[in-house]
C-alpha cells in the first residue's frame, strides 16, 4: 500500500496557482447536528480529496454544497476556470448549471441515480456530447466507445441498456458518462459502496489510473479509509459536521492527531 | 359525441350566446396569451382555459384558440386528420356556424382560419391566414422529465440534450430516427416544441411559413404560436439527416406523387391502396386533372 504514493502524482501545486475550488466558510445545518459547520476547503488542479466519516456527518451535505447542487446557508464557493473565478451561488442557474455541465462531474454511489435506465449505455455516454452541441452520430458512437473500453466495458455492450449491467460494470458506466466531455473536477460520493469487495478493488484501480491520466481534480466522499489512502492527496475527517483532522493522507493515516481519527484508523487495523 | 351534438342541437345563437360563444373577457385573456406567444416564438405561454361544451381530446385547446381569434368577416375551415368531413371536423365547423354565424368553408384556399389536428393542408398556406392546432401533449420534454418545474428550467436554460438522445437511440435501434409523429423541431434557434402529432411530413411546412400557426392544448391549457416567417428546424444529426416520409406510388384517386398518403384497407382480402389524407387537395387535383376533357 505505501509504494502507491509514489504512482500518484504528488500534489504540488506551484506556489503561484490558485486553487481550482475553494470554499470558504461554508456552512449548512437542515438542524442541530444535521449538516456541517463553517470551513475552508481548497483543490487544486490534479488533486484528490477524500472526505472520510461515519454516516450522518454532513459528508454528502457538503459534496452537494462544493458541486453547484446545494445553496448553503452561508458562505460560498469559487470555481475558477480560466482568468475567471465564479462564485458559484452568486452567478445565475444558467451559468452555475452550464459550469457544472461543461466543467463537473458527478459519480452518484448508486449506479443508477446518475444513468438513464432506458437509454442505451451509448446513449448515457453521448448525453453529455450532445448537450454541448454534438450532432454526429458516428463521431457520438466513435466517443462512446472509446469511453466503454477506456472504463473496461466490452464495446460490443454500447446498445444494451444500463439495467442489464452488473453493479460494478454499471458504476463504470457512470464514470464513463461523466467523464467523456472531461470535466476539471469530479465529484463522487461513495463509488464503490454498494460493490462486492473484488469489484471495487478494480474499480478503485480504474478510478486512480483515469484520475492519474486525465489529471483530474477529485472530491471524494467515502466512509472506508482504505479507499481514501489508495486515491487521496489530503484527507478530510468530518464528525458530527465538524471537521476534525485535516492533512495529507499518509500523515492523518500513519500519524492520527485527533482521538477520533485515531480511533477510526486503530479500528481499521483491528480488522 | 353523443351529448355534444344534442348540445349543439339546442343552441341558438339568438338565445343569448355570445359570439364564438366565449364572453369577450375570456377571449382577450387568450387573445393576451396569444400575442405573448407570438412574441416568444415556441414557448408555451400558461392560460386560464375555459370549459368547452366538448371533452377534452375533442379539440378543445384549438376550439377555445378558434373561439378567441374568429371574427365576423371570416372564414372557417376545420380538418381533422387531413379530411373534412368527419364527425370531429364536421361537429367544430357546425358550432362555430352556429356560435359564430360566419361562413364555413372546405377550401384551404378560401379559408381565413383553419382548424386543424394532425396535418398541415397541401396547399401551400398564404400570408393572412391562421392555421390553429389542437394539441393532446405540449411539452416536447415530457417523456424524459415528468416535472414541470424541471422541464420549465430545461427551456430557460434551452437544455435540449435529452430530445437528441432520444433521436439517438432512435438509430440505435431501427438504423434511422424512427420518430414519425409529433416529430421535435427548434423554433427560432431557441424554443425546443412539439408540433402536436403532425406527420414528420409536414414539419418542412412549418419552417418560414408565411400563416400564423397557433397551438392550444385544452387540457394542459398551454397556448405557444409561430408568426409567419419563422424559421422551424427539426432535430437531426448531421449523418442522419431529417427526411420526410416517401411513398411508392401516387394517390389511388388524384394521382399526386407529393402529398401525404393514408393506407386504406380495400377489402377482407387486405387489398390495399393509398390516398391523400388531405380531401380537399385531392379533389382540387382530381378537377384539375379532369379539365381538359372537358374543355
Ligand atoms: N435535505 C435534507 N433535509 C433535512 N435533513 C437532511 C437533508 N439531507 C441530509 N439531512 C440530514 O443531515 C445529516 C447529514 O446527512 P449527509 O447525507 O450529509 O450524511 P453523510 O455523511 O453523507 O452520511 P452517509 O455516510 O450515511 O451517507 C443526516 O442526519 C441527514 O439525515
Ligand atoms: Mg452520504
Amino acid at each position: 500500500m505505501d509504494n502507491l504514493a509514489y504512482v500518484l502524482p504528488q500534489t504540488n501545486p506551484l506556489a503561484s496557482e490558485l486553487p481550482l475550488l475553494q470554499a470558504e466558510q461554508l456552512s449548512q445545518w437542515f438542524a442541530p447536528g444535521k449538516g456541517f459547520a463553517p470551513l475552508d476547503l481548497s483543490l487544486y488542479r490534479g488533486e484528490v480529496l477524500a472526505i472520510v466519516g461515519e454516516s450522518g456527518s454532513g459528508k454528502t451535505t457538503l459534496l452537494k454544497a462544493l458541486s453547484g447542487r446545494l445553496t448553503p446557508q452561508q458562505g460560498q464557493v469559487l470555481y475558477r476556470h480560466g482568468e475567471q473565478a465564479a462564485n458559484l451561488y452568486q452567478i445565475s442557474e444558467a451559468q452555475r448549471r452550464n459550469i457544472m455541465r461543461q466543467d463537473f462531474g458527478i459519480v452518484h454511489q448508486h449506479p443508477m441515480d446518475g444513468l438513464r435506465p432506458r437509454i442505451s449505455a451509448g446513449g448515457n455516454i453521448g448525453e453529455r456530447l450532445m448537450e454541448v452541441g454534438w450532432r454526429h452520430y458516428g463521431d457520438i458512437r466513435a466517443q462512446a466507445k472509446s469511453w466503454l473500453s477506456a472504463v473496461e466495458i466490452d464495446i460490443d455492450r454500447i446498445d444494451d441498456l444500463p439495467i442489464t449491467f452488473s453493479g460494478g460494470m454499471a458504476q463504470r458506466l457512470q464514470i464513463a458518462r461523466n467523464l467523456v466531455t472531461h470535466p476539471k473536477v469530479v465529484f463522487m460520493d461513495e463509488p464503490t459502496g454498494g460493490l462486492d469487495v473484488s469489484v471495487q478493488a478494480r474499480l478503485l484501480d480504474l478510478i486512480r489510473k483515469l484520475v492519474s491520466e486525465l489529471q483530474l481534480a477529485v472530491v471524494i466522499v467515502t466512509h472506508d479509509l482504505a479507499v481514501a489512502r489508495l486515491l487521496a492527496h489530503r484527507i478530510m475527517v468530518m464528525k458530527q459536521g465538524e471537521v476534525v483532522e485535516a492533512g495529507l493522507t499518509d500523515r492523518v493515516l500513519d500519524d492520527p492527531q485527533h482521538p477520533y481519527t485515531q480511533l477510526l484508523v486503530s479500528s481499521v487495523l483491528q480488522q | 359525441m353523443q351529448r355534444f351534438n344534442q348540445h349543439l342541437a339546442t343552441l341558438d345563437a339568438d338565445l343569448g350566446y355570445n359570439f364564438g360563444y366565449l364572453d369577450e373577457q375570456t377571449k382577450r385573456m387568450i387573445r393576451r396569451a396569444i400575442l405573448k406567444g407570438i412574441a416568444i416564438p415556441g414557448y408555451q405561454v400558461p392560460f386560464g382555459g375555459r370549459e368547452m361544451p366538448m371533452p377534452y381530446g375533442w379539440g378543445t385547446g384549438g376550439v377555445m384558440l378558434s373561439a378567441a381569434v374568429l371574427g365576423r368577416d371570416d372564414v372557417f375551415k376545420v380538418i381533422d386528420q387531413g379530411a373534412d368531413d368527419t364527425t370531429n371536423a364536421v361537429s367544430i365547423r357546425q358550432f362555430f356556424a352556429k356560435v359564430c354565424q360566419i361562413d364555413t368553408t372546405t377550401s384551404t384556399d378560401a379559408a381565413s382560419v383553419i382548424q386543424t389536428r394532425h396535418r398541415i393542408p397541401e396547399q401551400a398556406l398564404k400570408h393572412g391566414q391562421i392555421l390553429i392546432y389542437q394539441v393532446p401533449i405540449p411539452e416536447p420534454l415530457r417523456f424524459i422529465e415528468p416535472r414541470e418545474t424541471e422541464t420549465q428550467k430545461m427551456h430557460a436554460l434551452a437544455e435540449y440534450g435529452p430530445m437528441q438522445v432520444k433521436l439517438y437511440e432512435d438509430i440505435v435501434k431501427y438504423g434511422y430516427i424512427a420518430t414519425s409523429y409529433a416529430y421535435p423541431v427548434m423554433v427560432n434557434q431557441r424554443y425546443l416544441m412539439d408540433p402536436s402529432p403532425i406527420p414528420k411530413f409536414d414539419n418542412p411546412k412549418l419552417n418560414q411559413s408565411p400563416a400564423l400557426m397557433l397551438f392550444g392544448a385544452g387540457r394542459e391549457k398551454r397556448i405557444y404560436c409561430i408568426p409567419p416567417y419563422t424559421e422551424v428546424a427539426s432535430l437531426d444529426f448531421a449523418d442522419h439527416p431529417f427526411a420526410v416520409q416517401q411513398w411508392s406510388e401516387p394517390c389511388s384517386l388524384c394521382h399526386s406523387t407529393t402529398s401525404f398518403l393514408d393506407e386504406v384497407l380495400i377489402d377482407d382480402q387486405g387489398q390495399r391502396m393509398f390516398v391523400c389524407s388531405d380531401t380537399d387537395y385531392c379533389q382540387q387535383q382530381q378537377a384539375s386533372k379532369q379539365e381538359p376533357c372537358h374543355g
